[in-house]
């Protein structure tokens, strides 16, 4: 168990700066989710705290411990990588015990921790099998096994469900979120989807092109995403963000929809943002041309043009309009969120 | 189906097509795969049975091709392997090829091991341009580099001793298994290395129990290699070594086995033919990991 701090971590690959200055307070026991779009520097961050990179400038200090010199095996963690790095030619059982036979544990030891991790993960009858013999999923909870045996400081975790198909992919999350409960080990957990993120995190880190946009908590990032690069990547469907200007007394969006605006709203709103799930069907509402109706079952998503401004919404009714055909929508006022020229929220 | 139904001129077409198919593709693999393939066989394979041939024929046939099928022993005898075995120091020649085969392969391996993994893995500063000084050495031809190094070996005392060929094989030994070793240390992923280091191994540990064992192919096809080139090395054997007992087999039926202008040629082909067995047996052990190192990388 124990707190990480990243302090203005930085990295360098050669001149070109992958992150420029990170700052992330993780607490004792939390499961955070590292977030953000493919190449934008996730994966180099927690290989700078796995002691894997080295760090260009900053701190990182584990359970309080500044551990920038320190090497990968004397800073407590396990890490899960993503296409599992099973030792080919070890069977599960040694995979798993592997570390422990490094640090010349007595046998019995090391037989009841790979049994107990084992049980655990519900591998016992999987024990001699080679990596190659198992599935997606079993190779997953081995990686995850090894790193359990160990009772690190902290779990380390890159992308590890990316190679899972959806169906598995969504047990292995609330299996792994389980675990961490479990467990109560500290877990910086890295992925570019933003539902695994919302799903599992306590704390979200949303990164991009090497900063760190926003921290908190999953609900908080939905609730009042700090600018436009959150509220469009947290969510799903994602947030309409329509560029325009106040005037006319509402918010007059390019492409031509006037839409009404909350009471005491600042004057330099220059992105109007509204999820679809938060567009209502009204009597009283803006006309909408269908464009496409896509029905889920259990809400209907629907792409739209108010005027020419494109806009999906997200309806608990059912809609049966065809393409062309027109509705009556609305944002519901409370949940409008207004963003400044330079992205931020206002 | 319903395509086909609708269009019954195309049935004809249709039925008649395979069976030309077949006749082509039956014919084709004649002409372009069992052709060639035989071609190429007899012309590999055709000294191997004229050296066996040889060295199983007596005298007489050997010289009398007018009354004797060149091709065929009337009368097998063992007269040549006698002679060579007991008559003339073969057996010591043989020890001396093996030794020198086996002791520079080793010393080529553990060398190249280490470089291979260094230049690969560690990638330190001018990594790259290690590497590329290594092929280069490699390209300089053994007929110029003998000269000096005849001296370094008489000037170490090396000369006519097994050592002078143990210590100087190398010298084209590792940068070949180094090349190889290097194309095979890239394709086992590195992810595993850095999950052993963070499982707390260190460098050596990491070598030894994960890189090693999984580039065990590797290793056994860089050994035939060498093994094979040590075996029949020429010119360092015919320069270093001077006294006919410790001389190694290439050399020696060329230089003991040809008296004169005479060519003991049953004795000659025995002596090639007893030489091959070894890396022919060699190879033969390890051909399935030989194939899979050449075609193929580390999969989980
Ligand atoms: N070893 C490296 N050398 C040079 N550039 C690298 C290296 N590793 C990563 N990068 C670059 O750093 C950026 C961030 O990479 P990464 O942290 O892997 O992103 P992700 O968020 O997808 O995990 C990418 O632009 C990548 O090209
Ligand atoms: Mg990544």
């Amino acid at each position: 168990m124990a707190t990480v701090s990243v302090r203005d971590a930085r990295k360098n690959f050669g001149s070109t700066p992958i992150l420029h200055g990170v700052n992330v307070e993780i607490g004792d026991g939390e499961f955070v989710v590292l977030v953000g779009p493919s190449g934008c520097g996730k994966s180099t961050l927690l290989r700078m705290i796995a002691g894997l990179e080295n760090i260009s400038g900053g701190e990182i200090a584990i359970g309080g411990r500044v551990v920038n010199t320190v090497p990968p095996k004397d800073r407590d963690i396990a890490m899960v990588f993503q296409n599992y790095a099973l030792y080919p030619h070890m069977t599960v059982r040694e995979n798993m015990a592997f570390s422990m036979k490094l640090a010349k544990a007595p046998r019995e030891v090391m037989e009841e921790e790979v049994q107990r991790a084992a049980k655990i993960l519900g591998l016992d009858a999987l024990l001699d099998r080679y990596p190659r013999q198992l599935s997606g999923g079993q190779r997953q909870r081995v990686a995850m096994g090894r790193a359990i045996v160990r009772h690190p400081q902290v779990f380390l975790f890159d992308e590890p469900l990316s190679n899972l198909d959806a169906k598995l992919r969504v047990q292995m999350r609330s299996e792994i979120r389980e675990l961490q409960q479990r467990l109560a080990t500290t877990t910086i957990y890295v992925t570019h989807d933003q539902i695994e993120a919302m799903t599992m995190a306590d704390q979200i880190v949303v990164m991009n092109a090497g900063r760190i946009e926003q921290a908190g908590a999953p609900l908080a990032l939905y609730d009042r995403p700090a600018n436009t690069f959150v509220a469009g990547f947290i969510g799903s469907p994602a947030m309409n963000l329509v560029p325009g200007e106040i005037s006319d007394g509402g918010f007059r969006a390019q492409g031509g929809a006037l839409l009404p605006l909350p009471p005491a709203t600042p004057a330099n709103v220059a992105t109007y943002g509204i999820r679809p799930e938060h567009l209502v069907l009204a009597e009283d509402g803006i006309e909408a041309r269908l464009v496409v109706v896509e029905p889920t079952g259990s809400e209907t998503q629907v792409a739209m043009r108010i005027a020419e401004t494109p806009l999906v919404g997200a309806f608990r009714e059912r809609i049966t309009g065809r393409p062309g055909e027109t509705i009556r929508v609305k944002p519901d006022l409370s949940l409008v969120h207004l963003f400044g020229a330079d992205g931020r929220r206002l | 189906m319903s395509d086909v139904a609708a269009s019954p001129g195309n049935t004809n077409t249709a039925s008649a097509a395979p069976e030309q198919m077949a006749w082509d593709s039956k014919t084709r693999r004649v002409v372009l795969l069992y052709v060639p393939l035989a071609c190429f066989l007899f012309i590999l394979l055709f000294p191997f049975y004229w050296m066996t041939v040889t060295a199983f024929k007596p005298n007489a046939e050997l010289y009398n091709f007018a009354e004797h099928n060149p091709l065929w022993i009337s009368s097998p005898t063992l007269e040549h392997v006698y002679h060579l075995l007991f008559n003339t120091a073969y057996p010591k020649w043989l020890w001396t090829t093996m030794l020198v085969a086996v002791a520079s392969t080793f010393l080529s391996l553990l060398a190249s091991t280490l470089a291979a993994y260094a230049i690969q893995r560690l990638r330190f500063r001018g990594s790259q341009y290690v590497g590329l000084a290594i092929y280069l050495a490699y390209l300089v031809p053994p007929s110029i580099l003998f000269i000096p190094l005849a001296t370094m070996v008489v000037q170490l005392g090396l000369f006519d001793t097994p050592f002078a060929l143990i210590l100087t094989y190398p010298t084209f030994l590792i940068p070949f298994c180094t090349w190889l070793l290097i194309g095979y240390f890239k394709s086992i992923p590195y992810e595993l290395e850095e999950c052993a280091l963070i499982d707390g191994a260190t460098r050596l540990q990491i070598l030894r129990q994960i890189t090693l064992p999984l580039a065990v192919p590797g290793l056994i096809s860089a050994g035939i290699f060498a093994f094979t080139l040590s075996w029949n090395e020429f010119i360092y054997a015919l320069a270093f070594i001077q006294s006919s007992e410790s001389k190694t087999v290439p050399v020696a039926i060329l230089t003991e086995l040809v008296t004169g202008d005479v060519y003991q040629w049953g004795a000659l082909m025995a002596g090639s033919l007893l030489g091959s067995l070894p890396v022919a047996i060699f190879y033969s052990f390890f051909v399935d990991y030989y194939v899979s190192s050449l075609t193929g990388a580390v999969k989980e």
